[in-house]
């Protein structure tokens, strides 16, 4: 009998669940998360408010909602940019190979020699705030870890036989890239995606915590987290619960990217 | 586990176990330091020690007589004095001056020097120095623009032996509070930014830009009473207040001022806090010259539409005070208390008001914030909220303090910002001149006939009383015009470490570190 895959199994779990947390999220809150309420001044967490109140009495748990949602809508855009991109230039590059391969991975080398978020910084400086300002910001970043990981793949698979056999039935060579080589590398690129998902995430994190993020307006859960510090000690809720959805939603997401790996065999 | 969600695990470990660190740092070192109940408040002041006191933002310049922001004034007190300087209440004592007398017309002044001040440098003060700082204050090291825009109204400067004599063009009653512009060496305005020598109690030893300045107690400091009692003080420059905090609960801060009561909360067990008004303005400033807000009823619609004593209790505890206008509670001589209520939150009216300048549905708008004032976000989030219940959406966008000052202050390219005015004088001028027409710190570029002419009067007039009278009127007026929307001073806490005594108010922007000592 095979051995059940734990990663999986619980990884799975952990990721529809903050999934359906955020699809409730689009749907309902129980309370409008910027709903302010003088009463509720950083009220513990209770019945009525189940992860307590913040410093202008708006309910965490409608905040978290709805912060995750966005996050969550930004992680997924940020990781289309960069994959999409990162996959045709890695697949055209490891393929082909020769001069333009080498010059456009230095390029990517040198991207990628900055510190992501100070280079999101720069960018941001620049082009100004905002969600789409964030996505393209973060999105561009992303590409060069992508291109690097399907161009490796890509490398692997060109000389197989398998490759070498279509070309000599005359196939030509996109057909060869995406039909033939693509299905081959989706262990490899599946987990990659899931790291990149967690890195998308904190990103996102990161920059509200700092205050590039979007505006605090927004529930964001690094604007709260953020906001939360400073009362560490008083109110300990206003921190735990928003880290907790950021830690859940990676977790989850980390795990199936472990489980898939081991599912398929591939080495870590 | 792959490696790199090991690291980040051992990361959040660490992250967690960081505050517990630095916690249990704060509570070694108060017990080190001594039994705070035995010190009692009674004793005579100690001298000697430093302390290390967080301030928000970057100072904008050394030169005390083109920096510009209140933060830096504040600090800049402690190293420069004017022929007179402000009194913890607010009145004009004697400083470089011994002396000085008006004439009933209030066209002249006649200051004499005092005898035996020094500069840091030790050289004594000359009424060639005199005479060079107020000059350099005339503009006479630019283009002629005066550096302190009311000294464009001194006709002419002269000294005779040990008196100065200054006369006005236009009367004013108001101008000596301008004296207390800085008395610095005759010839170092071009070295003031990097070497700033004046004749305050303490002296400048280093300033590290986003970092730090520090200076020390200066031992020729002429009115020895008065000197300091500390040896050493470092600002240290916190443009993240969060990280403000985190260094007073670590220990490395003795003192903090303008701090939220929030943070007070969360610092009470281990500081003594004190609690006053910041003398200054908090308001959601708008720019009457763009559309929709040069619309009176727009403006009016949205001061309606915003709850002052709800916001008061959010960001203030309660504990600030609403204004109405701009001119603070402090200053009772001219605040008009009525003002402060004019505007009730008024839903219906405000739709009203809206429907009536053409917006039923409300409209978009931003309201653009300096980053490193927690209240000032705050106050942005909250009003945000109130407006939306009248169909404003307003977007709030943090900038960071120099591009505020750059593109908000200075380049009025904005909408609606939340910040606060302070003055830096007593006088009503400072908080009220600015928003006549054509004035250069007119940043919400108000224009209204009847202010400008109200203004004029009560500068010009030399009866006290009618003087007072105008003042009022003009803050009506601002009332009336909602030339922006006037929340209140905010409330003021001075965080200090247990150790220490001897913190002053002021009633202008002002942080007097001379008069702090450890008990």
């Amino acid at each position: 009998m095979k051995k059940r895959n734990w990663y999986l199994t619980v990884g799975g779990f952990l990721t529809l669940t903050m999934v359906a947390y955020i699809l409730v999220g689009v749907f309902w809150t129980p309370y409008n998360p910027s709903a302010i309420n003088g009463a509720d001044r950083y009220a513990p967490p209770s019945f009525l408010h189940p992860f307590g109140c913040d410093h202008l009495g708006r309910d965490i748990f409608s905040r978290t909602l709805e912060g995750a949602s966005s996050t969550l809508t930004i992680a997924v855009a940020v990781l289309a940019v960069g994959f999409i991109f990162g996959l045709i230039i890695g697949a055209l590059c490891g393929y082909y190979g020769g001069s333009a391969d080498a010059l456009i991975m230095r390029l990517c080398d040198t991207v990628t020699a900055f510190p992501s978020i100070l280079l999101a910084l720069v960018v941001i400086a620049i082009i100004g705030r905002g969600k789409y300002n964030i996505i393209a910001a973060l999105g561009v970043l992303f590409i060069p870890s992508f291109s690097r990981l399907v161009r490796g793949e890509f490398l692997k698979q060109r000389d197989r036989d398998y490759v070498k056999s279509a070309k000599l039935m005359g196939v030509s060579n996109l057909r060869i890239i995406f039909i033939h080589i693509l299905p081959n590398t989706w262990p490899v690129l599946l987990s990659g995606l899931t790291i990149g998902f967690n890195n998308a995430v904190l990103s996102e994190a990161s920059m509200s915590y700092l205050g590039i993020g979007v505006s605090p307006s927004e529930p964001s859960l690094g604007y709260m987290l953020s906001d939360a510090q400073s009362v560490l000690f008083n109110a300990p809720w206003y921190t735990a619960f928003p880290a907790l959805v950021v830690i859940l939603l990676i977790l989850g997401v980390g795990l199936i990217g472990e489980g898939i790996r081991s599912q398929m065999g591939v080495a870590s | 586990m792959p490696k790199h969600m090991k690291r980040a695990l051992l990361l959040l470990v660490a992250f967690a176990m960081l505050p517990t660190l630095l916690y249990g740092c704060t509570e070694g070192a108060e017990t080190s330091s001594g039994d705070p109940t035995t010190a009692q408040s009674g004793e005579l002041p100690k001298n000697g020690n430093s302390v290390t006191v967080g301030i928000a933002n970057d100072l904008d310049s050394l030169d005390p007589h083109t920096a510009t922001s209140a933060g830096t004034t504040e600090v800049l007190f402690n190293l420069f004095e004017g022929l007179v300087k402000a009194s913890p209440n607010g009145e004009i004592i004697p400083a470089v001056a011994s002396d000085y007398t008006v004439s009933d017309d209030a066209l002249t002044y006649t200051f004499t020097l005092r005898e035996g001040v020094t500069f840091h440098n030790g050289a004594p003060v000359t009424m060639e120095d005199v005479l060079y700082s107020l000059e350099r204050c005339r503009g006479s090291e630019n283009d002629g623009t005066p550096l302190v825009t009311v000294f464009g109204n001194i006709s002419n400067l002269k000294a005779e032996g040990n008196q100065l004599i200054l006369t006005l063009n236009q009367p004013s009653l108001e101008f000596i509070y301008s004296m207390t512009a800085a008395i610095i060496p005759a010839g170092s305005g071009q070295t003031i930014t990097s070497n700033p020598v004046g004749t305050g109690p303490f002296q400048f030893v280093s300033y590290a830009p986003q970092d730090n300045m520090v200076m020390k107690k200066y031992d020729g400091y002429w009115n020895q009473e008065k000197a300091a009692h500390l040896d050493q003080v470092t600002f240290r420059i916190f443009t993240d207040a969060n990280a403000l905090v985190l260094s007073l609960q670590g220990g490395t801060l003795d003192l903090a001022i303008h701090q939220s009561s929030s943070t007070a909360s969360t610092l009470e067990n281990n500081f003594t806090i004190h609690q006053d008004t910041m003398k200054l303005v908090q308001a959601l400033y708008i720019n009457n010259a763009v559309k929709p807000f040069d619309d009176l009823r727009v403006r009016q619609a949205m001061y309606y539409a915003i709850n002052v004593p709800e916001i008061i209790d959010f960001v203030s505890d309660g504990s600030g005070r609403a204004t109405g206008t701009s001119m603070y509670p402090a200053r009772e001589k001219y605040f008009v208390e009525e003002l402060a209520t004019a505007y009730q939150q008024d839903i219906d009216k405000a739709k009203e008001l809206l429907a009536d300048a053409g917006y039923p549905n409300g409209f978009e708008m931003t309201i653009t914030v300096p980053s490193n004032y927690t209240p000032h976000v705050r106050t942005s989030e909250i009003i945000a909220q109130q407006l939306q219940e009248v169909g404003i959406t307003a977007k709030v966008e943090l900038v960071e303090w120099g591009s505020w000052v750059k593109d908000i202050y200075r380049g009025r390219d904005f909408e609606g910002t939340v910040c606060a005015i302070a003055a830096e004088d007593m006088t009503a001028q400072e908080m009220l001149e600015r928003y006549v027409t054509d004035h250069r710190k007119n940043f919400i570029s108000f224009s209204n006939q009847e202010y400008d002419q109200v203004v004029n009067t009560a500068l010009t007039t030399l009866d006290e009383k009618e003087q007072v009278a105008q003042y009022k009127r003009a803050q009506e007026i601002l009332n009336e015009q909602a030339a922006s929307l006037w929340i209140q001073d905010l409330c003021d806490l001075v965080v200090m470490s247990r150790n220490l005594d001897g913190f002053t108010f002021y009633s202008t922007y002002v942080l007097d570190m001379s008069t702090i000592y450890y008990k």
